[in-house]
């Protein structure tokens, strides 16, 4: 009985698996057909890979996407990360007004946002193109790094600000010393979410792009119509192997002490 | 005060509109080991916030060393906080947290290395330079604590609830062991508790403090034999606190019989507050007693049996070495030394006034 | 230094970019051409054309809803009951593809599903029946379905590993039996992770043109749909503001009741 059990739940999550994987395998078996249509499979080959980085336009959209998914992180964790120090000397009836504004990017639909970061980049007569992509990036991203830098903060034993400040150091010292490298893993993680969240978006880098400037994204969106450059299955096969090497690496490096 | 090391004048606080502290006026002495007792609330944690220059009084001043360090920030103050909790900084080695604020203030490595080794040594925890604080015990934490605060060489440490985390065997070994720091450092220790017994075993002074008024300062025998309120009575130790008259000089009227007691100047048949020790509360032959009552309960503590005798309306506490069965009929004694007299408050708010020294 | 003065840059940019926007969604939404105070954008949601996109989207993400929740649940328990050290591993294996960008996930069912495609190859190998369900709803729900998946599994397990074991065996010691347990202790104790995740899978399934765009070859129109042409194509954003807004109110419905049952935000978190 019990047996069965387990052997059921064994099938269970194989077949889950095998449902969320069939996509990804598919791709990544198409980036090594040598066909250049996806129903018919022509024999092993890399010359996607190659030609690949041949393609101007593609590797355009991938800089384009890599510079606004690492600059709006980058921004996007500066400021949130300021807004949560500021927040905790706020009372708590402000901070959880500024808190539920801060959630409204997140809690609505993608598509909402998307509109209404165009209406106001047309009203405000701002050209369209890599900067309106940048801006809204930025805004969607602070609540993500907001919701981890937080928890952090919140953590803190005030006391050891105060310990610093005791012991000899200024307001900044004892910030930079003290308060920051204790809250520095929730800032990483908050980077880390939203220059993927950046990376991943569509909607509204759809709503907030120009024209002659597009995202890997935008890029795949217009291809749908024409068809797929073979070309995109090999780069998302890259993407991929990279991220799950990084997830490994990350999950599996031991956690050693700093300094033994 | 001309010797003091610090004064603290007229210090007036509250938050929200809620008073914390009202005109508290407290001088502590060179090398003195000075006790902050109080329940939660009584403001001893803020006066001891204003002197480590957490917090601004609304009113008064902090004098230390004579000058007004009033609205001086705490970077800038000659005295450190051991604090609740231990405030450690878990992203640094041992050695990093004890010479963080030698590094602040630019020593040289060498002086910095004597100074961690020296530490170490006074607290128990040579060899310990590299680990990281959260591989530490919570008692040796507490030390490291102290390490750090004391290597900046302060004149005065503010100790607040140092104790407080650790169990109970921990906390007496670490009394002594506060004790025997302070004698070899020389310096001024002003320590915050709610816990009697920890302020009766460590300190020279005991300060008691109850909503923002101090309500007796004295040696820990002075606040323990004569207390100066119902409150400090009851807050130190067990106690018997009964409503009583002074009938005349030496006699008092507890629950309709007369004790013979030692205090003059309450004039006649004044109502007072009587505090009678439980150990001090004999129980003899119920013919020899001066009120006579039936043992109720009965518990062993080890060092003593803690019974409860009904007498005369009143539930007595006794503490003795010798037994008695529940339902045996005692008399009550009491040696005239043991009665402690007070006047009684004439509201909530006298109550609280007590003493300025 | 004022820690309060550190507030005004983000202040400042929460005004500019989340508030003014959504006003001007409500400003444009409540008026005409010319400026004027109107209620047509809202009620060209009446129109058949416009009631039938909202009733398609509204279907199809509850139905979307449901299966993910049905699949996501017993997977999010199991995995819940995986020893320490498998746990982050597993999890990260179904959070992964969460990583792959999501319309090239999408085309990837496309190609899967497509008349000629990766699954009709094989059915066609073995000389079985074709599958036909490109371009259909039935596409867009599995389409649904697969993008959305793990924003059910993760904040249900969440809620699951922090359930004290103990509470399980004391139900279990009181004589209550599996079934019992789960009902009244596990399903009431993770209420609040079903609660976002359907709040996580039904806004974005309700909103989606993408999905339907690809999957359902531009032959079914939700309201997503509708709205993206009005800003992209046709023009009348006064039009797709109104539409917008009663959108927003199914958002805005959803978000009271996550509010309302899930007071700690906690499980929110990814």
């Amino acid at each position: 009985m019990n047996k069965v059990y387990s052997g059921l739940q064994k099938i269970y999550i194989a077949l889950i698996f095998i449902f969320l994987y069939a996509p990804i395998a598919t791709l990544i078996v198409l980036s090594f057909n040598a066909s250049k249509t996806r129903a018919k499979w022509g024999g092993f080959s890399l010359k996607w890979y190659i030609a690949l980085f041949q393609n101007e336009e593609i590797m355009q959209a991938l800089w384009n996407t890599l510079a606004i998914a690492f600059l709006s992180a980058l921004i996007a964790t500066v400021i949130g990360t300021i807004a949560c120090i500021s927040m905790q000397s706020m009372k708590k009836r402000t901070r959880s007004f500024i808190m539920g504004v801060t959630n409204i990017p997140m809690l609505n639909a993608d598509i909402v946002t998307g509109i209404s970061f165009m209406l106001l980049f047309i009203s405000l007569g701002v050209r369209f193109g890599f900067g309106t992509i940048l801006l809204s990036h930025i805004t969607f991203n602070i609540p993500y790094v907001i919701l981890s830098v937080m928890p952090r903060m919140k953590q803190l034993n005030p006391s050891t600000y105060e310990a610093a400040l005791d012991l000899g150091a200024s307001n900044l010292q004892a910030f930079f010393k003290v308060v920051f490298p204790d809250i520095l893993p929730g800032i990483f993680s908050g980077f880390l979410m939203a220059f993927t969240m950046s990376l991943d978006d569509f909607i509204i880098t759809h709503f907030t792009k120009g024209p002659g400037i597009d995202t890997l994204s935008t890029e795949l969106y217009t291809e749908v119509k024409k068809g797929i450059k073979p070309e995109m299955y090999a780069l998302s096969t890259i993407i991929f192997v990279t991220v799950l090497i990084l997830l490994l690496l990350v999950n599996y490096t031991p956690k050693s002490r700093r300094k033994s | 005060m001309k010797d003091a090391l610090v004064n603290l004048e007229h210090i007036t606080k509250s938050y929200d509109g809620q008073m914390i502290l009202d005109d508290l006026n407290l001088y502590i002495k060179e090398n003195e080991f000075l006790t902050l007792l109080g329940p939660s609330g009584c403001g001893k944690t803020t006066t001891l916030r204003i002197l480590g220059g957490f917090e601004k009084p609304d009113k008064g001043q902090v004098i230390f060393e004579g000058k007004d360090i009033t609205t001086l920030p705490p970077n800038k103050r000659n005295l450190n906080t051991v604090f609740q909790k231990y405030a450690l900084f878990t992203h640094m080695d041992i050695a990093e947290n004890i010479a963080f604020g030698l590094k602040i203030k630019n020593k040289s490595k060498a002086y910095i290395d004597d100074k961690i080794k020296y530490a170490l040594k006074l607290v128990n925890l040579d060899g310990y330079e590299h680990r990281m604080v959260d591989s530490l015990s919570g008692g040796q934490q507490q030390r490291i604590a102290i390490a750090r605060a004391i290597v900046n060489e302060p004149k005065l440490l503010l100790l607040d609830e140092p104790l407080g985390a650790l169990d109970l065997k921990l906390r007496q070994d670490m009394q002594y062991e506060l004790i025997r720091l302070k004698n070899e450092l020389g310096i001024t220790f002003i320590y915050v508790t709610h816990d009697q017994e920890e302020a009766l075993t460590m300190s020279d002074t005991i300060v008691v403090m109850n909503q923002g008024y101090i309500q007796q300062i004295g040696t820990p025998e002075r606040i323990y034999n004569e207390p100066e309120n119902a409150f400090v009575a009851d807050f130190i130790g067990d106690s018997n606190i009964i409503d009583a008259t002074m009938v005349q000089d030496r006699v008092v009227e507890i629950l309709g019989a007369r004790f013979a007691c030692v205090d003059e100047g309450f004039g006649e048949n004044t109502p007072v507050d009587v505090v009678i020790r439980p150990e001090d509360v004999e129980l003899v032959a119920p013919e020899e007693g001066i009120i006579q009552g039936v043992v109720s309960h009965l518990i062993f503590k080890g060092v003593h049996y803690e019974m409860e005798v009904m007498a005369n309306g009143f539930e007595w506490l006794v503490q003795s070495t010798r037994m008695q069965p529940v339902g045996t009929k005692v008399g009550i004694k009491v040696d005239p030394f043991n009665i402690q007299i007070m006047n009684k408050p004439a509201s909530e708010d006298e109550e609280a006034v007590g003493v300025n020294e | 230094m004022n820690r309060k003065l550190l507030s005004i840059p983000y202040l400042f940019w929460s005004a500019l970019f989340i508030v003014i926007p959504l006003c001007m969604v409500f400003y444009y939404g409540l008026t005409d051409k010319s400026g004027a105070f109107t209620m047509d954008n809202i009620m060209a949601i009446a129109t058949p054309e416009h009631s039938k996109a909202l009733w398609e989207a509204v279907k199809l993400s509850i139905i979307s809803t449901i299966i993910c929740l049905i699949l996501a649940y017993p997977l999010a328990m199991l995995l819940s009951n995986m020893n320490a050290r498998q746990d982050t591993f597993i999890v990260l294996i179904f959070v992964l593809p969460m990583w792959m960008n999501f319309l090239l996930r999408t085309i990837a069912w496309q190609s899967l599903l497509e008349k000629t495609g990766v699954i009709n190859g094989i059915l066609g190998f073995f000389n079985l029946p074709r599958l036909d369900i490109i371009n259909t709803p039935g596409a867009i729900v599995l389409g649904m379905v697969y993008n959305f998946l793990p924003f059910m599994i993760l904040p249900i397990y969440n809620v699951l590993v922090k359930i004290d074991r103990n509470v399980i065996n004391a139900a279990r010691d009181l004589g209550a039996n599996s079934l019992q347990t789960f009902t009244k202790i596990m399903l009431p104790l993770s209420l609040p992770g079903i609660i976002s995740g359907i709040t996580m899978v039904f806004v974005p399934a309700l909103t989606t043109f993408v999905i339907s765009r690809i999957l359902g070859g531009g032959k079914i129109l939700l309201i997503g749909n509708i709205i993206e042409e009005e800003f992209t194509k046709t023009g009348n954003w006064n039009l797709g503001s109104g539409l917008s807004i009663v959108l927003m109110l199914f958002i805005i419905l959803n978000m009271v009741i996550t509010a309302v049952t899930d007071k700690d935000g906690e499980v929110n978190a990814l």
